[in-house]
């Protein structure tokens, strides 16, 4: 039998190595009141919360998302496609809190599983939805610290004030003195993000990136008066994106061109091509209701909440 | 070759000609776009440093690099003369290559030198090693703080900082890495 340690231990394991455990508890503490603060803000306005399956006959093809297998089927990387089923089922505002794979991410700030934030509103658009981010965020600080403020990397991120929006094609011109077409058509466009505009966005406040190109719609549906863009922000505090948010796209013609130009885009970089995903085209027949959907990094918040710099931080891998 | 996904913080790499060491690596991922590999980079043969972003589908070469054990024998003109600690082979390292290593090469020393295509581009030393203080201030008896430093030269004339206590003739210990006084050995 092992003998019981003399000491309390000090240290934690983790895969890559021992970590503070005094640190760590007082971080998993604040993640835990976190993730309550948040499930509240969600009760309060009427959300109802849903659990979707973590295993999937089909994700969703995105290019540059790859999804773990798990035998012959495979680990969601997001649980969008379940959700809007629900949506299409009659539910009208649901969110999920739940972890989410995707193969070959791991980094500063990625873990191949991760924890996700998702939640639809039905009748709302992005713009209502990024009031309710802030809204959201500032009532989590709030009762988390009894201040709408939070230190993170050396910033003061002021949640009370007015978040910063700025548009995609603003932000590459502004950041880095080229239009967002031109950073598509030269193939530069993640390496500008990367580098140049994410290190720049969320300082001191919200950031809300707003209008991506049609290209990199996903399946956000493209603005009414702009068709060169899609209604769809990313959010970014202190330089790290933190969530992904669209007016979805309804139509289920668009929806499945959308797919099967994923998915060529998948076959021609030598990516496998998944199922199609029966049960959503089935959904999508019965109507797919107007709505506004955000999936939010649980965990990269929770760095921001506990003022650390590596996701390792706050998760136990 | 490597895979961008091979890529870590001290993988040597083979990169417009030259050997590099990545000294800082991030994965990167911006929303909804490819995964990009972003290195910083040290040159193994001059130094200088770069920034270098790869995406998944780049392979990267490997180096021709060896890391052989050897023993240091003496000075030929410009060359340093070290013999292979297993084959007894004499390797030939040049004055620009050894740099400020030239102070503390001692005779029959160990030391690691790292071969790039057949040919010596570094030199490791032991991490610390032994001099004796040949010129100093007189030191301050009792004095025993180390952040008050003063100067101090070594046999071959390279000045060190020393705290005020080491006198003439001690022995100190100097950090190879950094050419920094490390601590003291002996009292003269």
């Amino acid at each position: 039998m092992t003998p019981v340690p003399e000491h309390m231990p000090t240290v934690f394991p983790k895969p890559e190595h021992l970590c503070n455990l005094a640190e760590l508890q007082a971080r998993l503490a604040l993640r835990a009141g976190l993730f309550s603060h948040i499930r509240a803000v969600f009760e309060e306005n009427g959300f109802m919360a849903v659990e979707t399956p973590l295993v999937i006959n089909a994700p969703a093809p995105e290019e540059f998302i790859e999804a773990p297998r798990c035998g012959e089927r495979f680990l969601r990387c997001s649980p969008e496609l379940e959700m809007k089923r629900l949506l299409c089922a009659g539910f009208e505002r649901i969110y999920q809190i739940g972890a989410c794979f995707r193969a070959g991410e791991h980094g500063r700030r990625h873990r191949e599983e991760f924890t996700m934030l998702e939640w639809y509103e039905c009748g709302a658009d992005y713009w209502q939805l990024l009031r309710f981010t802030s809204m959201m965020l500032r009532e989590a600080a709030l009762r988390m610290f009894g201040s709408p403020t939070i230190n993170f990397q050396g910033m003061t991120i002021d949640l009370k004030v007015d978040p910063q929006i700025i548009t995609v094609d603003d932000a590459y011109r502004q950041f880095a003195g080229i239009s967002s077409a031109e950073a598509l058509e030269r193939d530069i466009f993640d390496e500008i993000m990367s580098s140049k505009i994410e290190p720049q966005l969320g300082l001191g406040r919200l950031t809300f990136l707003m209008d991506y190109p049609a290209s990199r719609a996903s399946l956000a549906r493209l603005k009414k008066d702009d068709s060169t863009v899609a209604e769809r922000w990313e959010l970014y505090i202190g330089g790290l994106e933190i969530a992904n948010a669209y007016s979805e796209l309804t139509d289920g013609v668009v929806q499945r061109q959308r797919f099967a130009a994923e998915a060529t885009a998948r076959a021609a970089s030598g990516m496998n091509v998944y199922p199609e995903p029966v049960e959503f085209f089935e959904s999508l027949e019965y109507g797919m209701p107007d709505c506004a959907g955000c999936a939010l990094g649980m965990d990269r918040l929770a760095m921001v909440f506990t003022n650390a710099e590596d996701i390792s931080q706050v998760t136990m891998n | 070759m490597f895979s961008a996904s091979d890529l870590k913080k001290g993988l040597k790499v083979l990169v417009d000609d030259y050997p590099w060491i990545i000294t800082d690596f991030e994965f990167c991922k911006p929303g909804k776009g490819t995964a990009l590999y972003r290195c910083k980079m040290k040159n193994l043969i001059t130094g200088s440093t770069m920034d270098r972003t790869f995406r998944p589908v780049d392979k990267i070469d490997k180096p021709d690099l060896e890391e052989r054990e050897t023993i240091f024998l003496y000075v030929d003109n410009d060359f340093f003369v070290f013999s292979d600690s297993d084959t007894y082979e004499e390797i030939h390292v040049s004055k620009d290559v050894i740099g400020d290593n030239a102070y503390f090469l001692i005779e029959n020393s160990e030391s690691k030198i790292l071969m790039f295509n057949g040919a010596p581009i570094d030199v490791t030393l032991p991490t610390f090693i032994e001099k004796v203080i040949k010129e100093t201030e007189p030191g301050t008896r009792g004095d025993t703080a180390t952040n008050v430093t003063k100067p101090a030269k070594i046999d071959n004339g390279y000045e060190i900082q020393v705290p005020l206590f080491i006198n003439e003739g001690d022995t100190v210990r100097i950090d190879t890495r950094t050419g920094a006084y490390a601590d003291r050995v002996s009292k003269a």
